[in-house]
């Protein structure tokens, strides 16, 4: 991968800052979502919610469906592979995907190597629940960056502590004196010149999205307020009692986080949410998955 | 000089970054309340043009900003904005201001893997890089619309009267001659 290949896949990123990016199973769902204003969609066979519940290995999708959804929306299409299965990410850039989601979602391919991402011209997105895990990822060759979260259980909580832990990890890394980079560098397992990059920059080199548990605006507004760029919306738009309605407020809710009284109109009348489960009730934590 | 950027999805913060560093006053339109400021520039961002057209109707921006770009409020449209302004789309019925007379193909070169960066060209600008991202460029215009750059013989800026369209990304490269540029079109108004 050029320089300068890496630099438009950073971009890309960057055009989707301020939206939403929508999981869909099929072309159908995938024009709801695209009329319904998602910046981008995931191209996946399941949804975490029915992965988690289905059980078993779960894999990269059948790259028909993926070619099913690409013909059918306008909008950028994502899909995910296993993490370190670099054979279902060269298959998902023969197709010419716009995103490859390197992905705890589904059953990890290596548990102990990522995929080499300098390697390819497609972008890849992955998770992070700190910044030792993102710079790692980014330093492999991701151009953007996700929390992890919980996939797929309706539940925030996860995603807020891996924001709020990024946030704090970087101010600390600011505030630090120049010579204690080199040590902080070797504590997070990262080069040193990622490290002097966040010190100087003030922020992660990538754009910074928040994914894993999102099932309402306000969620959406909360990971908006604590600093997240962008929304990854999963189970929680195809699991709720109405699709269409649910997807467009958050939409509006990413757009307009500080305002309350908006929020609150977006919030009236979405029928039933997800049902979601408690961290405390989960027997799989996929954000363990690959660090 | 007051520049109100579409601030609802995308790239904006690059543009306003960019318009600070040269001393303009920059403003976020988020709701229509946000128009109330004055505004001597509107900047429509790269994003999705579909999610951008979607949340100007929702937020009620769409009929105020068009009747401030036809009253001739100069404005400058990045990729999806260049979209947005356009009269035609090359493979879609659905258009959003249509107030420049071209027409304008989406996703010209392709998904992400066809995106590229080069060094060109620009009447009245000069040499500067130009970022292609999943971009668009123009197909037809008439007359009226003058042609600013051509790469590889596709249209990539226009401009007809106090409307500036680009189909690259002057704000995410490190030269900031295209917004010295609209700031001097904004000014001579």
């Amino acid at each position: 991968m050029s320089d300068n290949r890496y630099e438009l896949n950073k971009q890309l990123a960057q055009m989707l800052k301020g939206g939403v990016i929508m999981d869909v199973t099929t072309p159908e769902q995938a024009k709801i979502a695209q009329e319904a204003g998602a910046c981008a969609v995931m191209a996946l066979e399941r949804i975490p919610a029915d992965i988690r519940a289905a059980g078993g290995v779960s894999r990269m999708s059948d790259p028909k469906m993926i070619q099913g959804i690409q013909e059918a929306v306008s909008i950028p299409v994502m899909a995910k592979c296993r993490i370190g299965h670099f054979a279902e990410a060269q298959i998902l850039e023969a197709i010419e995907i716009d995103y490859i989601d390197e992905s705890e979602v589904l059953s990890p391919a290596d548990d102990v190597f990522h995929i080499d991402k300098t390697k390819f011209n497609v972008p890849f997105v992955c998770g992070a629940k700190d910044l030792g895990e993102a710079l790692r990822r980014i330093n492999e060759g991701a151009s953007m960056i996700r929390t992890k979260g919980e996939p797929g259980t309706g539940d925030i909580v996860q995603a807020v502590r891996h924001m709020r832990k990024m946030n704090q990890e970087i101010a600390k890394l600011v505030s630090m004196r120049e010579d204690e980079l080199f040590q902080a560098a070797k504590e997070l397992r990262v080069p040193y010149e990622l490290v002097k990059q966040v010190y100087e920059e003030k922020r992660l080199p990538v754009v910074n999205f928040a994914a894993g548990g999102v099932a309402t605006p306000a969620d959406a507004a909360l990971m908006m307020q604590l600093g997240a760029e962008g929304v990854f919306v999963g189970s929680g738009i195809f699991k709720s009692g109405n699709p269409a309605k649910r997807a467009a407020a958050i939409v509006q809710a990413v757009t307009n986080y500080n305002d309350a009284k908006l929020l609150a109109e977006l919030s009236k009348d979405l029928g039933e949410a997800m049902v979601g489960i408690n961290e405390q009730e989960i027997e799989l934590l996929m954000a363990e998955r690959g660090k | 000089m007051n520049i109100g950027v579409l601030a609802i999805q995308g790239a904006f913060a690059e543009h306003e970054q960019k318009l600070t560093a040269l001393g303009a006053d920059v403003f976020e339109i988020r709701q229509a309340k946000d128009l109330q400021n004055p505004m001597d520039g509107l900047i429509l961002p790269g994003g999705e043009s579909t999610v951008m057209g979607k949340l100007l109707q929702d937020l009620d921006l769409f009929d105020p900003l068009h009747k401030r770009i036809k009253e001739g409020l100069p404005v400058m449209g990045t990729c999806a904005g260049l979209i947005l302004l356009a009269k035609q789309l090359a493979d879609d019925d659905v258009v959003h201001f249509a107030t420049m007379p071209v027409e304008v193909k989406r996703n010209a070169y392709g998904r992400q893997l066809g995106s590229f960066h080069t060094t060109h060209e620009m009447k009245g600008v000069g040499m500067i890089p130009m970022n292609f991202i999943r971009a668009p460029y123009v197909t037809k215009c008439t007359d009226e619309v003058e042609i600013l750059a051509q790469v590889d013989e596709k249209i990539v800026a226009v401009q007809y009267k106090k409307q500036l369209g680009l189909a690259f990304h002057p704000e995410v490269t490190d030269c900031d001659k295209v917004h010295a540029y609209f700031l001097d079109m904004c000014q001579k108004r």
